[in-house]
């Protein structure tokens, strides 16, 4: 099989994991408490599991990012979270900001010839 | 600050489903399509075709398992690799379609309908339902939730597409910029909800397991961050309970 069909089908699995707890979910609802700490257990490894990956983005990116310079992504990622908490959790402000200085550090970088 | 609990009545559940479709728009498919937006672009730059962001984001909709399948299946993680970690990113969704259903329930709606319904049950229309639809009368609770998330998951289809041309289409550096959209993203998201101290924990010992274990495994190593990173978060803050 070519890789773009192969695509497709590792799409239909992930789909397929994804909606097996959300049918799941309808099934079991009003029949189980979700105030069992099984659910607490699931919150806690989703939860490290997305941070893990989002740690990993930023230090380790693949793809175009990995042309870029650490010190230049966690510069961005520290300006959005300032932004962030200074307009008091406006996502759209915060990930405006962190997006356009990973930019323009990037270009600045570029135009100035900084060392790498 | 607690909203005060308003009746609210759109009249029929036609007018539900319109009223909910209506508030869709906003802040919520703002920040939503930005998101989807960087997605489209990291499809691009992972060298795949604008079908492939499009069948994901229509099939497997929830923007944290489709950036860590596509995340994985560019390092060349194995199917089953993928697999696991997609189910234990979007396992969350279970508590989710449980706290929702018995609220949006009513008898006069087949159950297959609820199945169609949970497809589309991710963060932000959840959030949404979850104030509105108790404020509701009962018949008009399932058309406001399909009006409001079918509006938002139509819109980011869009935002995909637009994301993969704009990623070609833009400057090298702004693409930089539309891919970095994500990680950003989602680490605001996480920073505006430090109040549990057991999540909490899992995000600070998963952002720092997650780095090095990509040096050593980059197939394994969200799987293994979050089960082994979480399950001590958990325990950590069970010990605490208890000795509290």
């Amino acid at each position: 099989m070519t890789a773009y069909w192969w695509v497709f089908v590792v799409m239909i699995i992930g789909a397929a994991v994804t909606y097996g707890w959300r049918a799941l979910g309808v099934a079991l609802s009003g029949r189980v408490s979700i105030e069992s700490r099984i659910f607490e257990w699931i919150a806690c490894v989703a939860y490290a599991l997305l941070a893990a990956l989002i740690a990993r983005m930023i230090i380790f990116p693949i793809g175009p990012l990995a042309e870029t310079h650490l010190a230049d992504r966690a510069g961005a990622a520290i300006g959005a979270l300032a932004i962030f908490f200074l307009t008091r959790n406006n996502l759209l402000a915060g990930v405006s900001v962190g997006a356009a200085a990973l930019v323009a550090l990037t270009w600045g970088r570029a135009i100035l010839s900084w060392p790498v | 600050m607690a909203e005060p609990l308003i009746e609210r009545d759109f009249g029929t559940p036609s007018a539900a489903l319109r009223g909910g479709a209506l508030e869709a728009f906003g802040i919520p498919m703002l920040v939503l399509g930005g998101s989807y937006l960087g997605f489209g672009a990291l499809v691009r730059e992972a060298g795949l075709a604008i079908w492939h962001g499009l069948f994901s984001t229509l099939t497997g909709w929830a923007l944290p398992g489709q950036i860590a399948l596509l995340e994985l299946y560019s390092v060349g993680a194995p199917l089953l690799v993928i697999a696991s970690a997609v189910a234990l990113t979007n396992v969350r969704l279970l508590p989710m379609v449980m706290t929702l259903m018995p609220i949006i329930d009513d008898r006069r709606y087949p159950r297959w309908s609820y199945y169609c319904a949970a497809h589309v049950i991710a963060i932000t229309g959840w959030v949404a339902a979850m104030r509105v639809c108790p404020l509701l009368p009962q018949d008009q609770r399932l058309p406001y939730f399909a009006g409001f998330t079918g509006t938002l998951w139509i819109s980011t289809l869009g935002a995909t597409a637009v994301g993969f041309v704009l990623a070609s289409a833009v400057p090298a550096y702004v693409t930089l910029g539309l891919v970095f959209i994500n990680p950003i993203y989602f680490m605001l998201v996480f920073a505006a909800d430090l109040r549990h101290r057991g999540r909490t924990l899992a995000l600070i010992f998963g952002a720092l397991a997650g780095p090095p274990l990509y040096l050593w495994s980059p197939d394994w190593c969200l799987v293994i961050a979050g089960i082994s990173a979480g399950t001590l978060a958990f325990l950590a803050t069970s010990t605490l309970r208890d000795q509290s």
